[in-house]
């Protein structure tokens, strides 16, 4: 080789890597074994000889992260799981690479803080798991009776709310319990939720909520959590009770050990449909529970030996310095409506949160690419952040760079606005993928989030604090019940004809005055957006000033509604004239669900989630 | 052993930069004309994929072939933009009208670019040669031919288009390896041990007989042809005419039912 071309493929070379930043923060925990990948693969072809049972290769299937896709088990959903939702741009861009080979070319964000890769061949989704091993990333536990994803708040850190940062405790707690013996074979799911504050996150709907707390005593400061049991969603939801006044951080391990323990000895193995944690709270009563864990925290603090402990990691995140060309552009169009919806200032001056609008929380491998290499120019911690609602979250962002970041964003389609609006629509993945589900519920979210937009109703201050959310059966993956305005999927029928339609609830939330929405309407699929519209415009017609949609919500269930509409009552009276059946011949649509031609059938195939 | 045992299905960089040095070998660039008339690998002529598709019959790839000075013997390289797959269609015809000394380049043109390689802007023009014609008919597969075989145990019928293609319609019995599983993040093709993984997870072994299909005209499958060539699968057959022959001669299709999967994408 001439000494001139090898000089130029040396440069060439050189800069490549200089423009990817050799100095950026790499995964700090490998949550990968690439043994699990080849035990996988060995497994699968056992399992096609016959040599392992269904029964036993689905348990050891879903222990990996790889659940059944509708009507067929010939395809898997690999469900990657994101500790504490922090990730990093390499670890995207092998997501975005996975998805293409061995996907559809598209991941979806869930509200878990997972990467769903959906319509994977069971003999790919070892290839997957080695895939993912190689840049610390995992599936194991991600779906099955196992501690799923243990969530922390995007916000955990720079939140001007936060007593202090709880990322290095959710970081330490998935780390303790993944792969633990402890957690292999519960009597069914069990979640964690961290959170930065009171408002920002997901405390009371979870088995173990946690939010970071601190008190004085005996002059001095003392750090631990509020913590919250058997909260959770599903086809009965209930709101988490407060365990005890303050939970020492010392504590935390041996309160999470012995939540488990009573969950494993005591909870329902018989009856797949009451097995969640969240029931035997409630049948056995919250003070017998409390008592129970008090107790079993004694045994264990007593019994355990000292090499149990927490790892916590509080090493101060380095923070890259960023540069990027002086030249302010022109304020593009659209920012201000932009940075309004989608950015939150942290409570470390000069720097924004930016939270991206995905419609259903899809996202094509190229813009998982482009998102990697914003990650690394714009935010100062070189990473990214899973929200909570089907989002990706930048964090330190330098205040004078959202223009031009938002430039960049519009030039892969991910500018949208409204990220923290009514107009950022939650939707399951309903009849895409999922064998329980009876609607789209997926395209529905999305169709109500094109509406929103072209209606700019995102910049409505009125509907600032309220949100939407659809799933397509009765379980909640959509989180329908915390919503203000919330849809679950069924089936209805007029004559002989099935119609796909969705029951509404009213005046869910999930913050410090927690509470589950009202059953209100049972809504046609294809009369969803009207009477949202609806909604809206009754509300409008009775507000009082300064009052948003989601106060007026609570002002109406509580009873003090008014000057027409007094009760929900009213509401649904009101909504009746927007929901009346036609018949097939005046109306076909309207007996078709979303992203289908055809006639409407409920139909579903076996749930894995007991398994 | 055979000519087609000595040829490589793919050729590094380094090696075609030294072999067109040597000027022992005709490099064919299947971009579109004017892409080419900016700059392309020095030497190299351009065959837009769609002049060899408006006549692909034996006579006229022949004659196109001795046009760029190409005769039996000549070692030919074939390169493109498009993840190999246009290249891979060139390879497979000018090998069924018997000219076995052809390598796919194992990057693309823009990687080629990237890495800082040479490029021309000047256009190229060889001397006619006379090329003889030895068709193998082992490596390509009709419909009828694929009617009948598909019936058959020992074959696998490979669909490699992407998978929300393969999922809304595909020949029944196929099964899915879309293109894209086929290239690595730098080389149109995995590394051979990657491949061999892929391919054993499915339990396709070299007894079987593979048949490759992709939407229209057999560049997608061509890819796949290559890469099943390149871990040592003996029998492998290109459905040329593929699924769009396959539903205009109205045959039956099959497809995942019940499930709105076109709606997870975010295209």
């Amino acid at each position: 080789m001439p000494s001139s071309d090898k000089f130029i493929r040396t440069l060439s070379k050189t800069s490549l890597r200089e423009s990817r930043g050799d100095n950026l923060p790499k995964p700090k925990i490998n949550w990968g074994r690439l043994e699990e990948a080849d035990k996988f693969a060995e497994s699968v072809k056992l399992f096609r000889r016959g040599l392992i049972s269904s029964d036993d290769f689905r348990r050891f299937r879903l222990q990996h992260g790889a659940y059944g896709s509708r009507m067929t088990d010939n395809y898997s959903m690999v469900r990657i799981k994101i500790p504490a939702g922090e990730i990093y741009p390499e670890q995207l861009e092998r997501i975005a690479q996975l998805s293409e080979s061995f996907s559809i070319g598209s991941a979806h964000v869930s509200t878990r803080q997972n990467f769903q890769l959906h319509w994977v061949i069971l003999e790919d989704v070892s290839e997957i798991m080695r895939g993912l091993a190689e840049v610390g990333l995992t599936s194991r536990e991600a779906c099955g009776n196992t501690v799923r994803t243990v969530m922390c708040s995007p916000l955990a850190g720079v939140c001007p709310d936060e007593i202090f940062d709880p990322t290095p405790y959710a970081l330490g707690v998935s780390k303790f319990l993944i792969r633990n013996p402890l957690n292999q074979s519960l009597p069914r799911k069990f979640k964690i939720n961290f959170t930065c504050c009171e408002k920002h996150g997901m405390a009371r709907i979870a088995d173990i909520g946690l939010i970071p707390q601190k008190i004085e005593r005996d002059g001095k400061t003392l750090y631990g959590f509020k913590v919250f049991l058997g909260g959770g969603l599903g086809a009965q939801s209930f709101v988490g009770h407060q365990f005890e006044d303050f939970t020492q951080e010392d504590d935390l391990l041996y309160t999470v050990i012995s939540v488990i323990r009573i969950f494993d000895r005591l909870g329902n193995r018989e009856n797949m449909a009451r097995n969640r944690m969240r029931y035997l709270v409630n049948e056995m009563g919250w003070e017998k529970f409390q008592n129970l864990v008090l107790k079993e925290r004694a045994i264990v603090k007593a019994t355990q030996s000292v090499i149990v402990k927490l790892e916590i990691d509080k090493t101060p995140e380095s923070l890259q310095k960023i540069i990027i060309s002086s030249e302010t552009p022109s304020l593009p169009d659209g920012f201000a409506r932009w940075k309004k919806g989608n950015t939150v200032k942290q409570k470390q001056d000069g720097y924004s949160t930016v939270f991206l609008t995905l419609e259903s929380g899809d996202i094509t491998a190229n813009q998982l690419r482009a998102i990697s290499q914003l990650a690394r120019e714009f935010s100062a911690e070189g990473k990214v952040r899973n929200g909570f609602t089907q989002d990706i979250v930048f964090r330190w962002i330098k205040d004078d760079d959202l223009p031009k970041l938002y430039s960049r964003l519009l030039e892969i389609g991910l500018a949208n606005p409204g990220g923290l609006t009514m107009a950022s629509v939650v939707g399951c993945s309903g009849t895409t993928s999922c064998n329980l589900a009876l609607t789209n519920s997926h395209r529905l979210a999305k169709e109500v989030q094109r509406k929103f937009l072209e209606l700019k109703l995102d910049t409505d201050d009125d509907l600032s604090d309220a949100s939407i959310k659809i799933s397509g059966c009765p379980n909640s993956c959509g989180q329908h019940e915390i919503a203000t305005i919330g849809f679950f999927g069924g089936g209805g029928r007029m004559d002989k004809n099935m119609y796909p339609l969705y029951n509404m609830s009213l005046g869910g939330r999930a913050d410090e005055d927690a509470m589950l929405g009202l059953s209100c309407l049972r809504v046609p699929a294809k009369r969803v957006i009207p009477v949202i519209l609806k909604i809206i415009e009754t509300f409008k017609s009775e507000k009082k000033q300064g009052e948003t949609l989601n106060s007026w919500i609570h002002r109406v269930i509580d009873g003090y509604g008014g000057p027409k509409i007094k009760s929900l009552n009213d509401i649904k009276e009101i909504l009746k004239p927007v929901i009346t059946v036609p018949s097939i011949d005046q109306d076909k649509d309207f007996y078709a669900d979303y992203g289908s031609d055809g006639g409407y059938h409920a139909k579903t195939g076996k749930g894995e989630c007991a398994a | 052993m055979s000519a087609e045992k000595r040829t490589r299905i793919t050729i590094d960089a380094d090696s075609l930069r030294s072999q067109v040095r040597d000027k022992s070998v005709r490099v064919l660039d299947i971009r579109k004309e004017d892409d080419y008339k900016q700059s392309h690998i020095p030497g190299s002529v351009n065959l837009p994929l769609a002049n060899l598709l408006a006549d692909d019959s034996p006579q006229k790839v022949l004659q196109l072939a001795q046009s760029y000075g190409i005769d039996d013997q000549t070692p030919v390289v074939v390169y493109d933009d498009t993840f190999g797959a246009l290249a891979s269609r060139v390879a497979w015809t000018l090998q069924y009208v018997g000219h076995d000394d052809v390598s796919l380049l194992d990057v693309t043109f823009g990687r080629w670019k990237k890495m800082g390689l040479e490029t021309s802007s000047d256009q190229v023009s060889y001397d006619k040669k006379t090329h003889s014609l030895k068709l193998r008919p082992e490596i390509l597969a009709t419909v009828d031919y694929l009617e009948t075989a598909k019936e058959k145990k020992d074959t696998v019928l490979v669909d490699n288009r992407e998978r929300l293609n393969y999922l809304d319609n595909h020949i029944p019995g196929a099964i899915n390896i879309p293109y894209r599983m086929l290239a690595s993040e730098e080389n149109i093709l995995r590394p051979k041990e990657d491949l061999k993984k892929l391919i054993q997870n499915r339990n396709i072994t070299p007894n079987s007989e593979i048949i490759t299909y992709c939407g229209s005209v057999g560049t997608l499958s061509g890819l796949g042809y290559y890469a099943l060539k390149s871990i040592g699968m003996p029998n492998v057959k290109l459905y040329v005419r593929s699924f769009k022959e396959w539903k205009s001669l109205e045959k039956p299709t099959d497809s995942q039912k019940d499930a709105n999967y076109w709606d997870l994408s975010a295209e």
